[in-house]
């Protein structure tokens, strides 16, 4: 008994090192996997409101760029709308379109990481504002990554550029889908695998959401393909994608809500 | 003692201010950045009991990460250079440090900077090791390991003949 607590007594730091290592440990393991809730995060109040009142500064040296952005937002919001009106105008009133499920919430990105290989975003809305986890995320450009978890004034965004979350999408012209993921490399460029070989692929070609998921609409834009490479052994190729976004510099971003998710969840599972 | 603690909290507070305001924001030619706020751990109290240098390098790490979104990797690598402190220290500066009558400002800026390299080279190797998580990653891993460091380094020199005490008196 004696020479265990001199054991104890004399190993004391390296104990308390090998205890405080496990537990960092722990937490690293457990942030290297996809939607575990965890401790140490940023949406509380002290990191979400350093970050908050810092954005507050740093948003003035970005107002040309984000005027001209929502400018150009507001010509194709226009634009779709005169096309809307001939179209309701020359057709037949549709009963189908009257229900449209999803509907969007706009937010502001507070902090934005784009340089690790799992990043995250933090954004101004939560749970005050119905701002849940796995809502999809999207900028007028193109898609940003889906919410992994809310507090009642903050949201984390597992962004795109994160190599655990993987998004189904297609290819526009002839519907056939594959995953798409990040190697962790460079932040404009996404990979889109198992696509299958017969797909006519061609350097240029968009990329958008398929819309398999119920988290994104369909059709969301994503990229276009810069270039791709087929594998000989088996049927399946790697595409990747030039994104549309500039995963550098977002600031205001839409949430998007499928008020039919739940419904069409249930279809499901009775399915299995 | 007191105005031990009050030094060693403010200059916490200031570090970790400066690291999540403005140095998170640099990340030169896209991957190289300064983790700056390793400097309280190198300036944590000589006599300071070995645990709670263990303990606070630990908490130190932890509110890193929870700006950072990274986990845990901040706490363990600053839980492992907390560790190899005092190995490190009476290595570089020898005899000295064991009668600990030494203070940082009497020693030589030689010495001081190897204590300083050694430091942050393993903290930021084992930050970027834990960060990717995957051994295929390992010449990115060097190569952010070293540039990250010489950045780190460059500001800590800057730092110490901006702040330098004139303790000569």
């Amino acid at each position: 008994m004696q020479q265990i607590i001199n054991f104890l007594i004399r190993y004391k730091n390296t104990l308390l090192f090998l205890l405080l290592l496990t537990i960092a440990l722990f937490f690293t393991i457990q942030s290297h996997q996809y939607h575990k809730s965890k401790f140490i995060n940023s949406t509380n109040f002290i990191s979400g409101g350093i970050y908050t009142k810092l954005n507050a500064i740093d948003k003035y040296f970005y107002l040309e760029k984000e005027n001209n952005l929502l400018l150009k937002e507001n010509k194709l919001l226009r634009e779709q709308v005169a096309s809307f009106k001939y179209m309701q105008d020359t057709m037949i009133n549709d009963s189908v379109n009257k229900n449209y499920p999803y509907h969007y919430i706009t937010a502001k990105v507070i902090r934005n990481q784009y340089n690790k290989i799992d990043n995250f975003i933090l954004i101004n809305k939560g749970d005050k504002h119905k701002v849940n986890s796995d809502l999809g995320v999207i900028t007028s450009k193109g898609i940003v990554g889906i919410i992994e978890k809310s507090s009642t004034n903050y949201a984390r965004i597992i962004s795109i550029l994160n190599t655990n979350l993987s998004i189904s999408a297609q290819l526009k012209k002839t519907e056939h889908f594959g995953s798409l993921l990040w190697d962790g490399k460079s932040p404009n460029t996404l990979q889109l695998q198992d696509i299958p070989r017969m797909a006519p692929v061609k350097v240029g070609d968009t990329i958008v959401t398929s819309g398999k998921s119920f988290i994104f609409p369909k059709g969301i834009p994503i990229g276009v393909i810069s270039d791709y490479k087929l594998d000989q052994n088996d049927n399946y190729g790697t595409i990747n994608v030039h994104l549309f976004n500039d995963m550098t510099s977002l600031s205001y971003v839409y949430v998007i809500k499928n008020n039919n998710k739940e419904e069409l969840s249930n279809f499901l599972q009775e399915d299995e | 003692m007191n105005n031990l603690w009050i030094e060693n909290i403010s200059r916490y507070v200031i570090l970790v201010l400066l690291q999540v305001t403005l140095l998170d924001n640099i990340w030169f030619l896209g991957y190289i950045n300064p983790y700056l706020y390793v400097l309280f751990i190198l300036l944590l109290p000589l006599n300071l009991n070995q645990w709670k240098v263990l303990f606070i390098s630990f908490l130190a790490g932890l509110s890193i990460d929870m700006f950072h979104d990274s986990g845990g990797v901040h706490a363990a690598a600053c839980l492992v250079i907390a560790y190899f402190r005092p190995y490190l220290l009476r290595w570089v500066f020898g005899v000295s440090f064991e009668h600990q009558t030494l203070k940082y400002s009497q020693t030589p800026f030689r010495q001081r900077m190897v204590y300083a390299t050694i430091m942050v080279v393993i903290h930021h190797f084992i930050l970027f090791l834990l960060e990717y998580f995957d051994l295929s990653f390992i010449l990115l891993i060097l190569k952010k390991t070293l540039f990250s460091s010489i950045f780190t380094i460059l500001l800590i020199i800057i730092g110490s003949m901006l702040f330098k005490r004139n303790t000569s008196t």
